[in-house]
């Protein structure tokens, strides 16, 4: 973790956030961009290849790594609203190298990803100042935020700064949602037994809102609560901090 | 092949077995918790137990030599088995040349893999489980769904059903202390008449040539202690180097298994009887299962599979195991280490379906006491099910490969990997992509069996990165 804060920024805007949550994209840069840093999103990006590497498609996996691997040139860091593709290009990019002309490359590139409620907590200590209504929300942290980046408090940290919202826990917090990327099409009915059982977890703290910091989960749980007509609704913890501070 | 995916719907729509996984698993999960609730401790003993097995494996043809001297040095027999056939041929020929006619058995997965109570019956020897849970499901004629606890998926009202049924003046009754009781009773005779004893074994230790065998009902030391015959299976991989890394071991399999700081019983084998002892049997027999580990030991990733040591602890915190329970998968070991040890073991031509029932969510990674990177092999075993080149690492390997699904992965790396093409490819699906029929897209209607349409935005995040500045320099 850089000792110092970084003047500039890369961000990594993820394929899901990319077609689907644009608007969760363009809240993280903006988050960023009032702490007084500067965003940079290179345009050659895509997706960090995590859907090809866990489908057994190594090939095809590291090809798309190359690519990111170039688009992000300069020594800054590359900050990502999303664990799962953290985790990713943290954890997995050096072992897909393993042995091969590039891991070294990839190993430096990793040491350069940040979750992105990681990198505003631990690395810009940000402050933030809650303008909105009283609000409950529940928060859901994605398996690979939680394993694989050792995020877990850092997002709770966030939302509690927000004086007036309640952030209230669900039971099983730790349980996958099953969304699982190929594996929601792949073993449907288990999928869909898992994301029953967690809308009706989050439904139990009777809030409005589940915030995460991960699109794959929030497509596979809102997209439950809205075809079970739950009344809850979902949004990616980067747009409610914007949301809040805003007013 | 390929039917895990078919199987599950069926005990999905099991209320009660679904609730009978989910509560003993809370409960599994909830007790191991309060073992651990040290970070710095549990990471400790994790670290070390983790680098015992490590050393195991890393040393094992050697420590199977070793093991071989100290178990004969001893006085016990030491047979090897490259296949199940092999071993229970084994089995058979101790037990024949005994005379032995009925069987006392304490739990053991390898005889599970070797099937080797329907083997001994269709020779003419009948083998009787002493532990609760397999007698339990002996009597029912199932397989255990739990490595650690086979009758898990039944509930009290079912055993005490069965136990209604199959033990003589036994009415109904679902009082805990009544129904163990009737078993005890109709297991102690067998324990006393029994010709032979058979168990697993735990932790073999290379160092003394000593079986430990960890049980919590004293069937376990009765079986290897009162028949005048005890056999032991095993698979190759359950070794232990030295005495000084059983503390640590002994330490993790409960406390990750049952949430127990140590079993009621700890059995330390070391020797048949010896003259002028009392009891013990006179011979003890150890039996060495191959079935596919050297396989497994050749590759320098895939051997870390053979560190486990059978707590259970990731099927217990399994979010796909506690719905759709052990049954499901069919083969003995279920569960995260069935789904990398199975395809292993059996091929991937016939359990290529395993390692695609998780979603990667780690749970069983972090609780792993001897630090077992599953969710890696997984991975690895999904990449050898499709791998064109026929690795040699792993039987079965390419035979799940689908040249439609091969296209479109190479489609899809070429789309993500030439900025070009994914400019055009995004601005397409932004703009299009909401037309698309979901009943010509299968994945997309599959997932909208339970869930809304995911919708494209309008305009991509580059696109909006670059109006609103955000482009290079």
């Amino acid at each position: 973790m850089p000792a110092d804060r970084p003047r500039t920024v890369y961000f990594f805007g993820t394929c899901v956030i990319d077609l689907f949550y644009p608007g969760a994209g363009l809240a993280g840069m903006e988050l960023l961009k009032r702490q007084g840093v500067r965003v940079v999103f290179p345009p050659e990006q895509s997706c960090c290849g995590q859907p090809a590497r866990n489908s057994g498609y190594f090939d095809e996996a590291r090809a798309v790594a190359l690519r990111q691997m170039r688009a992000f040139p300069e020594d800054w860091p590359i900050v990502v609203p999303s664990g799962s593709c953290a985790g990713m290009m943290k954890t997995h990019y050096p072992d897909l190298f393993d042995g091969r002309p590039q891991h070294d490359q990839a190993r430096a590139f990793a040491a350069r990803v940040f979750e992105l409620t990681d990198f505003l907590v631990n690395v810009l200590d940000v402050r933030l100042d809650d303008r909105g209504p009283p609000l409950a929300v529940t928060w859901h942290g994605s398996c690979h935020s939680m394993r694989e980046m050792g995020v877990v408090d850092q997002p709770k940290a966030l939302l509690r700064q927000l004086a007036n919202v309640t952030l209230v826990e669900n039971p099983r917090e730790k349980e996958c949602c099953g969304f699982g990327g190929t594996f929601s099409v792949r073993q449907p009915e288990i999928s869909a037994a898992m994301v029953a059982d967690k809308v009706a977890a989050l439904e139990e703290t009777r809030t409005a809102r589940v915030v995460s910091g991960d699109c794959g989960c929030l497509m596979n749980i809102t997209g439950a609560m809205a075809r079970s007509g739950s009344p809850m609704g979902g949004q990616h913890i980067a747009e409610f901090l914007l949301e809040r501070i805003d007013g | 092949m390929g039917d895990f995916t078919a199987r599950a719907p069926k005990a999905l729509n099991d209320p009660t077995l679904r609730r009978n996984f989910r509560r003993a698993m809370d409960g599994l999960m909830a007790k191991r918790a309060l073992q651990f609730q040290d970070r710095d401790a549990w990471d400790a003993l994790r670290a070390r137990g983790a680098a015992a097995k490590a050393r195991v494996v890393a040393r094992l043809p050697e420590l199977l030599e070793q093991l071989e001297a100290r178990l004969t040095a001893n006085g016990i027999r030491v047979h090897w088995a490259e296949t199940t056939a092999q071993a229970n041929a084994i089995v058979l020929d101790i037990l024949r040349q005994a005379g032995a006619r009925t069987v006392i058995k304490g739990k053991s997965m390898v005889s599970e893999e070797m099937e080797l109570n329907h083997h001994l019956e269709a020779h003419g020897i009948a083998a009787i489980e002493s532990d609760l849970g397999e007698y339990i499901i002996q009597l029912a004629g199932e397989a255990p769904s739990h490595i650690v606890m086979p009758c898990i998926h039944k509930n009290k009202a079912e055993i005490a059903a069965l136990f209604a049924e199959n033990i003589e003046g036994l009415g109904y009754t679902e009082d805990v202390d009544e129904l163990t009781a009737a078993a005890r009773r109709a297991l102690r005779g067998r324990f006393a008449e029994a010709d032979a004893g058979i168990s697993g074994v735990n932790f073999a230790v290379a160092e003394t040539g000593t079986l430990v065998l960890v049980e919590n009902e004293g069937n376990g030391r009765l079986s290897t202690t009162l028949p005048p015959l005890h056999i032991a299976v095993m698979g190759i991989e359950k070794l232990a180097e030295r005495l000084d890394d059983l503390p640590a071991l002994l330490a993790l399999l409960p406390r990750s298994a049952t949430g127990q700081p140590i079993t009621t019983y700890v059995n330390m084998i070391s020797h048949p009887r010896r003259d002028g002892e009392r009891d013990g049997p006179k011979a003890v027999h150890v039996v060495l299962l191959d079935s596919g580990r050297s396989r497994v030991h050749a590759d320098p990733e895939l051997r870390d599979t053979l560190r486990c040591i059978r707590c259970g602890a990731c099927m217990n915190h399994c979010p796909v195991y506690s719905r759709v329970g052990g049954h499901t998968y069919k083969f003995v070991y279920p569960g995260p280490i069935g789904k990398i040890l199975t395809p292993q073991l059996e091929g991937l031509d016939c359990a290529g379906d395993q390692p695609h029932a998780s979603t990667l969510c780690n749970a069983c990674v972090e609780v792993c006491p001897v630090r077992i990177p599953i969710a890696d092999i997984l991975v690895r075993l999904r990449a050898e099910s499709i791998d064109p080149s026929g690795s040699a690492a792993v039987k079965g390997a390419g035979s799940m490969r689908k040249s439609l699904e091969s296209l479109t992965w190479k489609g899809w790396a070429l789309m993500h990997s030439v900025p070009l093409l994914h400019r055009l490819g995004t601005w397409a699906l932004s703009r299009l992509g909401n037309l698309i029929p979901a009943a010509a897209l299968p994945p997309l209607s599959t997932w909208m069996r339970v869930r809304s349409r995911p919708v494209f935005a309008p305009k991509t995040l580059h696109e909006l990165a670059r109006e609103k500045g955000y482009g290079n320099e």
